[in-house]
């Protein structure tokens, strides 16, 4: 039900210069502090990145051990949660040699593929995953200039990420 | 006429054709970053230093793109609007005095392109003339945007015209002439002792019905439906690409410097300095050593650069209401401009009238 709402308007209400005045007075003062104090909401995006929260989700990676060896033993628990279905794993045995932990990596992915442009970030592969192997990075300059590039392979998820990035 | 009449008018044409067409540039940049700050961003800045380069990058942006012409348009008219919209406010600046004379050898040259004795008549007479590119070009794009575009622009530049005719007149009583040279000499006196008697100070209602008609005669924002992005694509010019709209878009800011010219020449004092100037120009002169011909040159010089700064006070403001108010709805627009400037001007034309006949004008 509408509420009808009657305001009373005054002379000068209804001239409507005292309010263009308002108008044109709060516009200046934005003018005045954008130009002279600096004051802008505007960020310079090559030079200047915007601070995202500590749990933002974006570019995928695969942590790795002190050895690089990944963390990953291919239990397939990622690629069965994953809501887009964007993570493909091929397992294999990994060799003796490889494996100083023993028992702990007896598996290892031989291919690890991610089509990011499938993946829709909701970060239930990381929630899965039981060696806190895979992860979701905080770059989110993921543009890429083929298609090709935006489908990650084991050698790209396991680069280097400090933190998470 | 003999030679150095001639070369003076030459050189008068061209000085003010450069001063107006590189004043769009300019206007053009501060539009742009004015906006930015206006809305506490920073505007374009990476061409050039302060971006100032950027009128230039979007102007061989302009230059490049496809030169389109609509297959069904008809193509005399539809190539003549941009000519016309941009010719029609630079031939009004013929009337505009943007100095009093300079004093070259024993001649005097004063700094108006055409002395006429009724100047403000030919200013109208090409203002005027600007409703025509609108409708030539909504009409010959052949386009639904375009007509409405055209319709809706004529429409409203010739109810404003009305508001804006009958303020023009009310001033014309005061200062009792239509030359716009003896209308600044009349803006020279002091009024009280103080007050420059500028016209604004005269009437001050004729000066809002005048601001407002001038910004629904330029298409300015609060009055922007003939283009109307919104609804219309681009209005009257959207079937024009490439140079052609670069015509249109200078015809506008044009348009702008042009209309800010004459209403600094009615209501603030044209070329007229602040009144207490005079003295300091002449002690200056004196300082310097000039004659009583320097003296009147350095004048000359400070009162073209005060019409160039109140043209760019003007113009601040253009930009300054345009990026603070909404848009009219169509009807508002007309009732504001039929309901309310109209009968606002008849009664301020009678109070003036009136007031006249009293002091004994």
């Amino acid at each position: 039900m509408a509420i009808i709402v009657s305001r009373k308007e005054r002379f000068l209400d209804k001239l409507y210069i005292p309010a263009l005045l308002v108008g044109l007075k709060v516009t200046f003062r934005r003018f005045f502090e954008s130009l002279f104090l600096g004051r802008t909401m505007t960020i310079q995006y090559p030079e200047q990145k915007r601070e995202y929260s500590q749990r933002f989700r974006g570019e995928h990676f695969i942590s790795v051990d002190a050895n690089k060896v990944e963390n990953c033993t291919s239990c397939y628990l990622c690629q069965t949660v994953c809501p887009a279905e964007c993570i493909t794993i091929i397992a294999e045995e990994r060799p003796n040699d490889q494996n100083p932990y023993g028992v702990r990596k007896e598996k290892r992915p031989v291919r690890f593929d991610i089509d990011a442009l499938r993946c829709c970030f909701c970060g239930f592969c990381e929630e899965a995953c039981p060696k806190d192997a895979i992860k979701l990075s905080r770059n989110y300059e993921m543009a890429v200039e083929t298609r090709a590039q935006a489908f990650y392979d084991l050698d790209h998820l396991k680069r280097e990420v400090k933190g998470r990035g | 006429m003999d030679l150095f009449e001639w070369i003076a008018l030459i050189l008068k044409l061209v000085f003010v054709l450069a001063a107006v067409l590189n004043t769009v540039p300019i206007v053009v940049w501060f539009e742009r970053r004015g906006s930015a700050w206006m809305q506490g961003r920073v505007g374009p800045n990476r061409v050039g230093p302060f971006g100032l380069m950027q009128p230039i990058a979007d102007v061989i942006k302009f230059i490049f793109k496809e030169d389109f012409v609509p297959e069904q348009a008809s193509k005399f008219f539809y190539h003549a609007a941009p000519v016309l919209a941009a010719v029609a406010p630079l031939a009004a600046f013929a009337a505009i005095p943007f100095g009093s004379y300079l004093i070259i050898g024993d001649r005097q040259v004063p700094l108006q392109i055409a002395q006429l004795d009724v100047g403000i008549l030919a200013a109208l007479a090409f203002a005027g003339l600007e409703v025509y590119p609108v409708m030539l070009s909504g009409w010959a794009s052949n386009n639904k945007y375009s007509t409405f575009g055209a319709l809706r622009g004529s429409s409203q530049m010739v109810s404003y015209e009305i508001g804006l005719g009958l303020a023009l007149v009310s001033m014309l009583m005061i200062y009792g002439t239509l030359d716009l040279n003896a209308m600044v000499k009349y803006q020279e006196q002091t009024l009280w002792g103080f007050l420059p008697s500028w016209g604004v100070f005269l009437n001050p209602v004729a000066f809002v019905i005048f601001l407002v008609a001038i910004f629904a005669e330029t298409n300015r924002l609060p009055f922007d439906l003939p283009e109307g992005d919104a609804e219309l694509v681009g209005g009257y010019h959207t079937e024009y690409g490439s140079t052609k709209f670069l015509m249109f878009f200078f015809a506008e800011y044009i348009a702008m410097i042009m209309a800010s010219s004459l209403l600094i020449t009615l209501f603030f004092g044209g070329y007229a300095p602040l009144p207490g100037m005079k003295a300091g120009v002449d002690v200056l002169a004196s300082a310097l050593g000039f004659g009583s011909v320097g003296t009147q040159n350095l004048w000359a010089v400070v009162q073209v650069l005060s019409m160039i700064f109140k043209v760019g006070c003007v113009m601040f403001f253009f930009v300054w209401v345009r990026w603070t108010f909404p848009r009219f709805r169509f009807d508002q627009l007309m009732d504001l401009g039929w309901k309310i400037l109209f009968p606002l001007a008849l009664i301020n034309l009678l109070v003036v009238a009136i007031f006249i006949a009293m002091l004994g004008g």
